[in-house]
């Protein structure tokens, strides 16, 4: 499966591509159509967020992305690095849970893909506590997750998505239970570690300010069945810090982000 | 850095010490006013011993007595672990088709509802007596660990199930790494109902397969000194019965709650 989906990468030269979705649409089997069609070229590098009201398909959008489900019409295109075969096929997925088993300590959690991917143990473990050190928690790889704040949980969380060293990083909502300190920090983090490592991030979430703060460009959608309402690139000067949160240029874009996002709120009965 | 664990507050060390004394100062006012009563309005032994009289017939009768117990514990022990290994494996097998689930479920069912007193003068029919026995504890002890088994393994969390699947994890790998972890606090809530239950199995099967003849177990001692009349005899062994439940229930418990203190909520509460 991962095999054909390379060359078909190779095939129709997404060279500079990592993701992109052609026609695409995701009927339920209750019948609802959740999505489309919907059409998305993102970069390779690229930080891009996926903007919309609850019930969009945003997270669905990801999930087709990840083959955690195929879409009922349409194509989807995933380019392939090239070299070793990591877990996870260059996609790394942060929930918008933390998502870790309870049972297992912070370093095991993060070292799970590699494990299903048959990576040695001693390898594994040596990259699980890389990956919690690039997120500010190499003192925490013994504890367990209930000893965690939330915010200490979705770290180690984005750090078991990118111990596999991904190309795309793929986040559903991720910061979107924590509370705003919290959450401010985190992105400041999460750019960070986009400028240090260069990976594709395609980023959901329900917060027109946060989608302005972190991307490059924001994807507004629209309510179901979920299409792009609005494609807006977000220029200023990188790399971004908290000085950009208090410009002006920050407050126009966030006012008009919102502007594309009114109609697909407003009068519209979604659940 | 426990922001998410709810504080609780604990307990007084004179609050807690309340807890002990108490149960047993009720305990302990019943046997005295069991005795007095006893004493005082002359009441044969035959017809209700005293406490003391329960005692002295566990000591003297003790060669007896232990035997039995020692008898009903292999049974209990060997229903047990049949119906731990029964229960679980059947449930695995459950979980990886739905077929085997429906086509064997309803009969899981009915063998649970059947009560096992009717069941085990049949199986006395057609076992040998000790394997009878240990079947009817087994039928008794091997449901809740299904069921309880069954639920823990539909129980995992479905983001979780979705790495696994992101991550090409074999069906063999979700079970070992995903499935059974979570449902351990199931599988353990099942058995701790199991212990017990394998121990009433035991003695309802040791009481119908006594009426059949020969026995040994601490149930079969109560039933022989019915017939008899050995009325303190018949309270030292429910006395000991009652030990060995309780024994059997505090065993599993710690067990339970010393493989999950690390990280389930059901072994926090006691220690924060």
């Amino acid at each position: 499966m991962s095999a054909d989906r390379t060359s078909s990468a190779v095939e129709t030269g997404l060279t500079h591509l990592a993701v992109s979705l052609r026609g695409v649409t995701k009927t339920y089997g209750n019948g609802i159509m959740a999505l489309g069609p919907f059409d998305l070229a993102v970069r390779k590098g690229e930080f891009i967020s996926l903007l919309g009201p609850s019930g969009c398909g945003k997270s669905t959008v990801l999930r087709l992305i990840a083959e955690l489900s195929a879409p009922s019409s349409g194509i989807v295109r995933v380019a392939r690095h090239e070299g070793e075969v990591q877990p996870g096929h260059g996609i790394g997925f942060v929930f918008q849970e933390p998502t870790l088993m309870p049972w297992a300590s912070v370093r095991e959690n993060v070292r799970l893909p590699l494990k299903l991917g048959g990576v040695p143990k001693a390898e594994g473990r040596a990259r699980a506590d890389a990956a919690l050190a690039s997120v500010g928690l190499a003192d925490f790889a013994d504890s367990f997750p209930r000893e965690l704040s939330g915010g200490m949980k979705m770290r180690v969380s984005l750090a078991r998505a990118l111990v596999t060293d991904p190309d795309i990083l793929l986040m559903d909502e991720p910061f979107a239970a924590l509370d705003e300190i919290t959450r401010f920090r985190l992105n400041n983090d999460l750019l960070a570690l986009w400028r240090a490592l260069g990976k594709t991030v395609i980023f959901v979430t329900h917060s027109v300010f946060e989608s302005v703060y972190l991307s490059q460009r924001v994807v507004v959608m629209t309510a179901r069945p979920g299409r792009i309402r609005a494609d807006i690139r977000i220029e200023t000067v990188e790399p971004r810090g908290e000085g950009f949160r208090t410009s002006a240029a920050y407050s126009d874009y966030c006012r008009k982000v919102s502007a594309a996002l009114a109609p697909s709120y407003a009068g519209q009965l979604t659940l | 850095m426990n922001a998410q664990v709810p504080v609780i507050a604990k307990p007084r060390a004179a609050q807690r010490a309340m807890r002990l004394v108490l149960p047993v100062i009720v305990f302990a006012a019943g046997l005295i006013a069991w005795e007095l009563v006893v004493r005082l309005k002359g009441i044969p032994p035959y017809v209700l011993p005293a406490p003391s009289i329960i005692i002295l017939t566990l000591i003297k009768d003790w060669a007896v007595l232990s035997q039995s117990l020692e008898t009903t514990l292999a049974t209990t022990l060997e229903g047990f672990v049949a119906a731990s290994i029964g229960g679980i494996a059947l449930a695995l097998l459950f979980n990886q088709s739905k077929w085997v689930e429906y086509s064997l479920f309803p009969y899981a069912i009915v063998l649970q509802v059947t009560p096992v007193i009717a069941i085990a003068p049949l199986l006395l029919i057609y076992l040998e007596q000790q394997t009878a026995v240990v079947v009817c504890a087994f039928i008794v002890a091997f449901f809740p660990v299904l069921s309880n088994t069954t639920l823990g393994l539909n129980s995992v969390d479905r983001n979780l199930a979705g790495l696994f699947q992101l991550y090409g994890a074999s069906k063999p790998q979700t079970l070992r790494f995903l499935k059974l972890p979570a449902a351990l606090p199931y599988i353990l809530g099942g058995l701790r109902i199991a212990g017990g239950l394998s121990l009433i199995g035991a003695v309802v099967a040791e009481i119908a397969a006594g009426t059949a003849g020969a026995g040994s177990g601490l149930a079969y001692r109560i039933a022989e000194s019915g017939y008899r009349l050995n009325i303190p005899r018949m309270f030292a062994a429910l006395l000991l019965l009652s030990l060995a439940g309780i024994v059997i229930y505090g065993v599993l418990a710690l067990v339970s709650h010393l493989v999950l203190r690390r990280w389930h909520e059901s072994a926090l509460g006691k220690e924060n």
